[in-house]
Formats: structure tokens, sequence, C-alpha cells
């Protein structure tokens, strides 16, 4: 790829970037988000069309218009939201994108080519199977297994690790360096240092839509490349998380008790099967989970978003369960939901309007059914200013700021009440490092002035940085609990694959093959 | 009241309920198609009329009724193509697009219908017994004494069947439907695959409208459809968007349909207004329940349904 470009607005997401991989190599591609490496990366899948600069694939340049064409020349991408059809089988989905393959469905010829390759990559998955019954890590493979039925020579992926457990990120890495050893160009998105010192052959580092440098993981360390990424020193990869020092507060009463609940996901199945939790006052527990394991479902049930189907949610006390969201609100519950622009903010909303969605009702912003117009400006420009905000004006609208900013945004206003319980899904994820620091920050501020706080979290070394206890959800139920302190990654991945008996120690556990999921 | 219920009585609504069912079933397989796609399409009561009229028209002209249910095809087509253009191409509301059409088409084919009013046809699709099967004992009268685009209907049903759920191109179908982004990932282009489904769709509504207006009450009047396109929009879903199904629900209403005048006929005394709203009526509460939270899981909606597609582009 030379000098390619590629704007969305007016943002430059892509600024004449080169980027080259070969065949027969694991090229890592990191950068903060933002940076431009997933922007880059669809350029070269055919999902967007580059505004300036050219592609070349094994020295002949290509033009790719859509994803069809890129597949065509060879160009296949995992994306982060697998892009498969939930009711179909795996054979259905492999069928979906093959030529050749007759006019009529013949699953049985796909079947046998998916089960061949499986074995010879390490990729077994049940061709039968509806995807929806597929765990992720499943679903990754039956990514792979199609792109490379399509006849795929360069396999780039998006973060493919971001939503797997530990064993399965293990064993898709040994699958990437199969992959690579055979001759194909393995392209990978990632922000875990450690994962891309340990695959890659070498590492591309992006910043701000500029290729930053391109190194090996000989010539580098977790410090250089995190210095690279960010342009400056940051306090979170000096330390390693885990290692961390917790200071310890006085635990607190019971801020926080959940009882058996109970709920159905939007597909009308049992989503949580009879949680337990209690969160005290001036504690952080975290939940750790696979995606899709019940963590959305508690947050809006806990919040009064969902109703419950059995159980109980205690607040302070008293007793909330199903009372509706205005009033668990009320009680003093701050809510970062999972997607803040779908349930958090409102993007055509300038920045005090949303600053005051929560507080709106009541004096001093509000005199009877009037607002005050004084008291919006203070009031927002005291949370922009206090959690650094960066936003042209307070009339901007707010989808128009980043994601950071929309988040710390979203964090000054919830927080802004000094919340007696959090309850926080994802709260940094699609955020810079720079604001990632800054949300940590916060939180770590409301622990110490006494906030209960529920952490549901994808990154588990977040968790461990932020947490006092982890809990692990695994199909709608918690299946064990540990302090994060010291906590055995090992022994948490297997949880998170809803093994229980995981008690042995974490050199027995790690001898184990890598875990299948299924749903 | 005890003669009335003859088994040839059954017979003769039975076979009247088949006939009466063909128009709504050509419609509900299109608004099937379409919506298999993921576009909603609630213009087929305006594509009914005007492929009726088309068909009267041209039949009219021509004097063949095979034109007619050809012209009535184009007619039905071309109105869809309004709403794969809106709909599909422009990313517009998919239901204000569809009923802007159904509105249109009321309005438009009463207009142009004027000089047609009360004309009669110089010729129609009349019933012709199937040599051998029409003389089966009571299946016979009931499903092979019809005419032609009945039979036609009944082969669309298996056809479409096997089409959608046993083909490649049925695969595809289902994956726009349900997921247009993977789709798209695929090498598949949604947009103009949608567009192509939504305009079938009409194609078959506008064939629909013509089984009534060369077929069972041949001639032109105003808003002769009656609903029955409504009636296709809430038996899609009602069939779970399976041919099978919506070919059973089709005759069902047909049934109510050739009842009501049989009904009548022998002195059974039911307000012709009550019979006339059921279609509306059943369109409500079917529209309703399948809105509700969570349902459209439960009757398998295409999970996209509805929904435009865009590349996922920031800005």
């Amino acid at each position: 790829m030379r000098s390619v470009s590629k704007h969305f607005g007016p943002t430059v997401a892509n600024d004449a970037v080169d980027f080259a991989a070969s065949w027969g190599e694991v090229h890592a591609l990191i950068g903060e988000n933002g940076a431009g490496k997933s922007t880059l990366m669809s350029i070269l899948a055919g999902l967007y069309r580059p505004d300036a600069g050219t592609l070349g694939v094994a020295g002949e340049p290509v033009r790719f218009r859509s994803p069809r064409d890129a597949i065509r020349h060879g160009v296949g991408m995992v994306y982060q939201h697998f892009m498969l059809v939930e009711p179909f089988t795996v054979a259905e989905n492999v069928l979906l994108g093959a030529r050749d393959r007759g006019v009529v469905l013949d699953t049985r010829s796909v079947e046998a080519d998916l089960s061949r390759l499986g074995e010879r990559y390490g990729l077994a998955v049940d061709p039968r199977a509806p995807v929806w019954h597929l765990g992720v890590g499943e679903r990754q493979r039956v990514e792979v297994l199609r792109l490379l039925l399509l006849g795929a020579r360069i396999l780039v992926f998006d973060e493919p690790t971001a939503v797997l457990t530990p064993q399965e990120a293990r064993s898709l890495i040994a699958t990437l360096r199969a992959l690579a050893a055979e001759g194909f160009c393995v392209v990978f998105i990632s922000h875990k240092l450690d994962e891309v010192l340990a695959v890659a052959d070498r590492i591309t580092v992006m910043r701000r839509g500029r290729v930053a440098a391109t190194t090996t993981p000989a010539e580098t360390d977790r410090r250089a490349l995190a210095r690279m990424m960010v342009g400056r020193e940051l306090a979170a990869f000096v330390e390693h998380p885990a290692e961390e020092p917790h200071e310890t507060v006085p635990a607190g009463n019971v801020a926080l008790r959940v009882r058996g609940l109970r709920a159905r996901g939007d597909n009308g199945l049992e989503a949580l099967a009879g949680v337990d939790l209690e969160v005290r006052a001036g504690e952080t527990l975290g939940i750790a989970g696979v995606a899709g394991n019940g963590q959305r479902e508690l947050a809006e049930t806990i919040v009064g978003l969902r109703p419950t189907a059995g159980g109980s949610v205690h607040i302070g006390g008293r007793d909330l369960t199903d009372k509706g969201c205005s009033a668990v609100a009320r009680t003093g519950v701050a809510h970062i939901p999972e997607d803040r622009l779908a349930t958090g903010l409102v993007g055509s909303l300038d920045v005090s309007e949303n600053a005051i969605l929560r507080d709106y009702r009541r004096p001093p912003l509000a005199r009877g059914p009037f607002l005050v117009g004084r008291a919006v400006a203070a009031f927002t420009d005291r949370l922009i200013h206090g959690h650094d905000v960066k936003t042209p004006s307070r009339w901007a609208k707010v989808r128009t700021l980043s994601g950071g900013n929309q988040q710390k945004l979203l964090l000054a206003r919830e927080l802004a009440g000094d919340p007696a319980v959090i309850v926080a899904v994802h709260p940094t994820r699609g955020v810079d490092i720079g604001a990632t620091e800054a949300i940590h920050g916060s939180l770590r501020a409301q622990r110490c002035r006494g906030a209960a706080t529920l952490l549901i979290g994808e990154d588990l070394d977040e968790l461990l940085a932020l947490c006092d206890r982890i809990a692990v959800l695994y199909e709608g139920r918690v299946v064990g609990e540990l302090p994060a302190r010291g906590a055995d990654l090992e022994r948490l991945g297997l949880l998170m694959a809803g093994i229980q008996e995981a008690t042995a120690s974490g050199a027995t556990a790690a001898d184990r093959p890598p875990v299948v999921l299924r749903g | 009241m005890e003669q009335v219920f003859t088994v040839g009585f059954l017979v003769a609504v039975l076979a009247a309920a088949i006939a009466a069912g063909s128009a709504i079933l050509f419609a509900c397989l299109g608004e099937l198609l379409a919506e298999r796609s993921g576009v909603l399409n609630l213009g087929v009561e305006g594509m009914m009329l005007i492929g009726a009229l088309a068909g009267v028209a041209a039949t009219l002209g021509t004097g063949n009724p095979w034109l007619g249910a050809g012209a009535a095809i184009l007619a039905g087509a071309g109105m869809a193509s309004i709403h794969a253009l809106l709909a599909v191409g422009l990313k517009a509301n998919q239901v204000v697009s569809g009923l802007a059409l159904t509105l249109f088409g009321g309005g438009l084919s009463a207009f142009l219908g004027q000089r047609y009013v009360g004309l009669p046809l110089p010729a129609s699709f009349g019933r012709e017994p199937v040599p051998l099967l029409a003389d089966l004992p009571l299946f016979g009268p009931i499903l092979f004494r019809q005419d032609p685009l009945v039979y036609l209907s009944y082969a669309l049903v298996p056809a479409l069947w096997f089409f959608v759920y046993k083909t490649r191109a049925g695969l595809r179908l289902r994956a726009l439907g349900e997921r247009p982004e993977a789709a798209d990932a695929m090498g598949i282009d949604v947009d103009r695959l949608r567009a192509s489904y939504v305009v079938v769709g009409g194609a078959l509504a506008g064939l629909g409208g013509a089984a009534i207006s060369l077929g069972t009450n041949p001639g032109w009047t105003e808003g002769m459809t009656a609903g029955r396109g409504w009636i296709a929009v809430a038996l899609v879903i009602f069939a779970g968007w399976n041919p099978a199904r919506a070919a059973l629900g089709a005759w069902l209403f047909g049934g109510v349909e050739a009842g009501q005048f049989r009904l009548q006929g022998a002195g059974v005394d039911i307000s012709p207004f009550f019979l006339g709203m059921l279609p509306y009526l059943f369109t409500i509460v079917v529209l309703v329940l399948a809105t509700r939270p969570g349902a459209r899981h439960r009757l398998g909606a295409p999970a996209a349904l509805g929904l435009p597609y865009q590349r996922e582009e920031r800005g």
C-alpha cells in the first residue's frame, strides 16, 4: 500500500500511509484507537475506497471497489464483529461467499472441505452447527476457514484476541503461525503489546493516521512500542497493571445487593439465570466473561432498563427491583452503558444538552418548567473542565466529539452527583489511551471517595488494575469469584470458558488443551 | 339451515376459496421475497390496484388476457421500482415510502380507471379443468377446475420454497435480510439484489391484482382489491416468511371471502361492512403483535427487515 489517504468528513483517518507485508510473515499493526489501523485494513479489504494512494498485491497494482474485488485478489479480513449470519449453519455461511458451487445448495461438499482444512490448521468446528450455537472462538475459526476456502492468501485480523479467553487466544496464535509458515501473509491489528511482541515477525506502529515506525520484536520492547504509539511516556504502560498496588479503603456497608437475579435477553432466551452479587461502598467488583454471557443484561437489569424475571436488586438497602431507571438514577446510581451513543448520550444534541440530561429536572438547572441558561452553562463548564473533555464549545454536537471525549463527558455527567453506586459497562471501549488513563483515574477516585462500583469489562488487564474482586459470568451465572490482586489469569480464563473445576493450580491449567466454547 | 352445509356446498366454497386466495397468494409471495431480502414493502395494495387496472386496460386493448397479465406484472414492477429507488437506493424510511405508494396507487388507479369502470372485458381467464385431475373426487372440483393463473400460483409455491431454502441464490437472499453486512463482506451487492427482489415482489403483487381483475371479478372497479394487499403483508408475518405456509394462509382468507358471499346467498345475515373491515383489522392485529419487543425473534423475522443497509462509515 503506497501513500494511502482516507478522510471521513473533516477527520483524516489515513494520511499518506505506506504499508507493506510479505508472504510468510505475521505482521502486527498497532496503534491507539483512532490511529487509523482499522481504516487502513478496511481499505485493503475493499470495504472503504481510499481517497488517494495505490494498492498492490503480489507486485501487481489493484483497485478494490468492494470486498468482492479484494477476495478475488486473495485478500480476506476477519472483522472484529464477525460477518456471519447467525441462523445459518457453518457450511451455509461458507457457501454464502463461495463461487462455482452450483445453483443448488450443496452443503455436503463444503462440509468435507471444512473438515479437511480444519484439521490441517487446527481450526476444528462442526460444519453443521448453526452459528448462533457457537462460542466466539469457534465463530472466529469459521471466519478464517471461510476465507481460506475462498482462496484468500492475505489474511487480515482486526483485534482477533480481544474477544477470546487466554486459552483460545493461544490456539489462534498457533494457527496464525502455522498459516505464515505455509506462506500466507498474515496481518493482525492489536493493542496488546505483549501479544504482538510474542507473535509478530514485524511490527508497524501507527499514530494519528501515519506510520510512526516499522520494527521487529527483537529490536524493541513494550515501553518503546508504547512510546511510539502515543508519542510520549505513559504511566499505565511503564508499570504492569496487574502489579499496581491497590490502596486499601476500609470496606463500607453493602451498597448494591443482587439476589437470584433472572432476566431474559433481547432474543427472549434466559440471559441471567440467578445472579448473586454484593458490592460494598468503596469497593470495585469486576465482572469478567466472554461477551454475550449476560453482562449487558446484568447491567441493564440493575439500573432498571430491563425487567427482571425473578430475584431482587437492593441499592443502599432499598428494594429497587423493577422500579424503573429514573427511580434507580434518583437513588444515586450512575450508569455508564455499553454503547454510549445508543443509551448514554444523544449524538444529535450538543454538549451542554447532554451534560444536563440527568439532572435537568432539578434546581439549580431548572426553575419550574424552564431551564436556567446560566446554570446550565456553568454546570456544563464544570463538567468539561473537571474531566478535561476536549470540545470546540458547549454547542458542539456530541456526535462530532471523539469517542474518548464522548466517554469523558458521559462519565462527568454520571459522576457529577457523587453517586453511591456506579454501574460501568466497558467504560474504555473504543477510547484512546490518553482518555483511558483519565477514565481509570476518575473511577479510582470514585472508589476512594466511597462509591461502590460494578465494572463490567472485556479487557482482563483493565479489570485487574481497577477491581478489588473479579466475578466471572458464564451463561448468566456467576461461576466463580476471586480477589483481583495476584489473580491467576489461567484460572480466570478457564472460568470464562465455563470450566468450574478450575481450582487446580495454574501450572496444570496451562497444560490443558485449548478450550472449545459451546453455547 | 341444515341443507346449506352439504358436500356440494363445501366443495363450491373451497374451490371459490382457492380462486379468491390466489390473488392474495401472488401478492404475499412477492412481499415474502422483498421482506426476506430485508425490505418491508407496504405498497402492496397500491401495486395490486395498479396491476389490476393495467391488466384490464391491456386486455381491453389487445383482447388477450395473457397480455393483460403481462401488463399487470410490468405495472407492479414499475411501482415497486419507485419503492426500490426510495427505500433501497436513497435509504428512505421503508414504511413511509410503502404507505405513500399505496396511497399513490389507489389514487392513480381510480383516476386512470374512470373510463374503464363497468366495461365488459372481451376475454378473461376462465375455468380450464385439468384433464384427468379434474375428475378426481373432491380434489378435482376444488383444485383442478380453476383458471390458469390459479394453476400458476400452485406452481409458484413449491418453486419459491425450493428457491428460498435450497438454492445458493436463496441463501444469499436470506443473508440479505438477516445480516446484510455479512453478505457485503462476502462480496454480495446488497443494494442491487435488494432492489431486484423489491421489483420482483412488486411484479407478483401486480399479477395478484390481475388475478382479481382478469380472473375472479373480471372488469375494473375502483378500489377493487379491497384490502387484499394488506392481508398479504400481514400473512407474510403470519406465515413466518415461509412460502408453503403463506399458501395456506392465503387460501384461508380466500375462504373467508368466498364464504361471505355464499353465506349471504344462503340467507345467513352477516354485515358486509363487518366482513369488509376484517382485512384491515387482521393486518393491524398481526402488525401490532409482530412488532412487540422480542416478537420479531420468536416469529423468525429477518433480523435486518426494515433497516436500510449502509456500510459503516464514520462522519
